[in-house]
């Protein structure tokens, strides 16, 4: 066991616990980082502490001292940090250093909820999130999102800055406000999960990194959470979704869609795993949009073939999941079920009345799979000119050349009649 | 710390003193500075005249330039404002959420900088 290895589940708990003793994200942060630093060179030699967590508290809270002994500003800080530590003995371990305290986890769950406050961009609170929860660094995070480490570092330094200035509390969430707060969390970790799962912007189109890290941070938010339905929702939509991971792409990188995956390479122990997550979330009874997701994915997961998908019961949820979230999106999904349990013709009536319905959020007329879903649908009743139209304002609204070039593909295929077609691939 | 409400609505949306709204709306806004300073959280408030009664000054080059309206023309026009004392951003939040015209206007909660010294 080595530095590394206890990273992933120390990190967290150190920049939490940091982070209630100073009160300054940037002095958290840094000072996490120094005792790692300490760490990866002592501990190949001097061998790893019998508690490495501990270890790493009390490094971290001399980080934490040295460093606001650098900066005055905070030096009123210092009396209550130096009481936690013991900084004059050689002891390496403050006694009372319990890591799965109560006290413990709320440090983490305040310091998770606190790096998603609605009062900070989304971008800010993903980035956030990734640096300061799941310990990713600025160039690493700045190449997932495919913007220069010199932005990905503003952005971070811009969010810091507004935490300090506006005083952002990063306490522990009252009850109150608990569930909406966890669920900006898990809006969070979905949209890093999207960002892996489908990137706009990439010319590969699954990345998987960011998909394993939104996984691992739903199971610390289940961790800090264990009670919240949507948390375990959004659990097993991640698992039941990335459990399909390695059939989504052909070996040129383009897209396959669901109809046409080899279900043989489906992650199956991991479907088992979603599928105990969604249990446990109906178990809750209450209801909420994640599990409604889940629930479709669950549909899909577990279907033998793509012809045998339970169609009406994935068209009942998407009735529900559209109910609880009016958005044009879940709408364009909806029309595709309605496609295949009514036929193309129900199906064009539904997606033509999305742009007009006032009452959904978003916007389609950029959205490539709304046009290639109107164009499956338009090709299938025969109206051929409509079709190629669709077609043609998809690959215009794509942003993604191995989609591009597969839109293209399928423009020459256009003038043979193909079956219904699903586009979530 | 302290944070500086600033309160933009469409003056439109709001009843108007001959409606019958009117009365309990103004109700609604002395119960709140009340709430405020029983919390101990009020530094000062103020309603502000229409937009129409605006001017703006500039001084350019030692000149000084006066023109009729706002900062900028837009439907929505500052009409008041709250400095309030509180812990955070948070207790800042729930208070701008409790303003009479959060319901169809916009409140901007700024923090104010506090010089040391």
């Amino acid at each position: 066991m080595g530095v590394a290895d206890v990273f992933r589940t120390e990190w967290p708990r150190l920049v939490a616990t940091l982070m209630r003793d100073v009160g300054d994200l940037s002095i958290a942060e840094d000072a996490a980082q120094d005792a790692f630093i300490e760490a990866s060179t002592r501990w190949p030699t001097d061998g790893v502490p019998d508690r490495p967590g501990a270890w790493l508290i009390t490094t971290g809270r001399r980080k934490a001292i040295d460093q606001i002994r650098r900066m005055q500003r905070f030096e009123d800080r210092l009396p209550a940090l130096a009481d936690r530590t013991t900084i004059n003995s050689e002891r390496t371990e403050s006694p009372d250093i319990d890591l799965d305290s109560e006290q413990a986890l709320d440090d983490q769950l305040a310091l998770v909820v606190g790096c998603c406050h609605p009062a900070l961009a989304p971008e800010a609170q993903v980035a956030l999130t990734l640096r300061i929860v799941a310990g990713l660094s600025t160039p690493q995070i700045a190449r997932a999102f495919l913007v220069s480490e010199e932005t990905m570092t503003r952005r971070l330094t811009r969010a810091k800055s507004k935490i300090r200035a506006a005083r952002i509390p990063f306490g522990p969430p009252d009850m109150n406000t608990l569930a909406e707060r966890i669920g900006a969390v898990c809006e969070v970790i979905s949209l890093i999960f999207t960002e892996g799962h489908a990137s706009a912007t990439d010319t590969a189109l699954i990345r998987g990194d960011l998909c394993e890290d939104a996984i691992w941070l739903v199971e610390l938010l289940s961790k800090l959470a264990p009670a919240d339905p949507e948390v375990a929702g959004l659990h097993a939509l991640l698992l039941l979704t990335d459990a399909r991971r390695s059939s989504r792409l052909d070996h040129h990188g383009r897209p396959i869609l669901l109809a046409d995956q080899d279900r043989s390479l489906w992650d199956q122990p991991m479907i088992a795993r979603g599928l105990a997550e969604l249990a446990r979330a109906h178990s809750y009874q209450r209801g909420g949009a994640f599990q409604f997701q889940a629930a479709i994915a669950a549909l899909h997961a577990t279907a033998p073939t793509f012809k045998a998908t339970d169609w009406p019961s994935v068209l009942r949820l998407y009735d529900a999941l559209l109910r609880r979230q009016p958005s044009a999106l879940v709408a364009l999904n909806r029309a595709i079920a309605v496609d295949h349990v009514h036929g193309p013709a129900a199906a064009l009536t539904a997606l033509d009345a999305i742009p007009q319905a006032d009452d959904l959020t978003g916007d389609l007329n950029e959205y490539v799979y709304f046009h290639t879903a109107r164009f499956d649908v338009l090709a299938r009743l025969g109206q051929l000119d409509a079709a190629d139209a669709a077609l043609e304002r998809a690959i215009a609204c794509s942003t993604n050349e191995s989609e591009r070039s597969f839109l293209r593909h399928r423009r020459q295929d256009l003038h043979e009649t193909a079956g219904p077609r699903d586009h979530r691939n | 710390m302290k944070y500086m409400l600033l309160l933009a609505s469409n003056p439109t949306d709001e009843p108007a003193p001959d409606d019958e709204a009117f009365g309990s709306y103004m109700g609604e806004w002395f119960a709140y500075s009340q709430a405020l300073v029983e919390a101990g959280a009020m530094v000062a408030g103020e309603a502000l005249q229409g937009a129409e009664t605006a001017s703006t000054v500039r001084v350019r080059d030692g000149k000084r330039l006066v023109t009729d309206g706002p900062f900028i023309e837009s439907k929505e026009v500052i009409g008041g404002y709250y400095v309030i004392d509180v812990a955070n951003l948070d207790e800042a939040l729930d208070w701008a959420a409790k303003i009479p015209n959060a319901h169809f206007g916009t409140i901007e909660v700024r923090p104010v900088v506090e010089f040391d010294g």
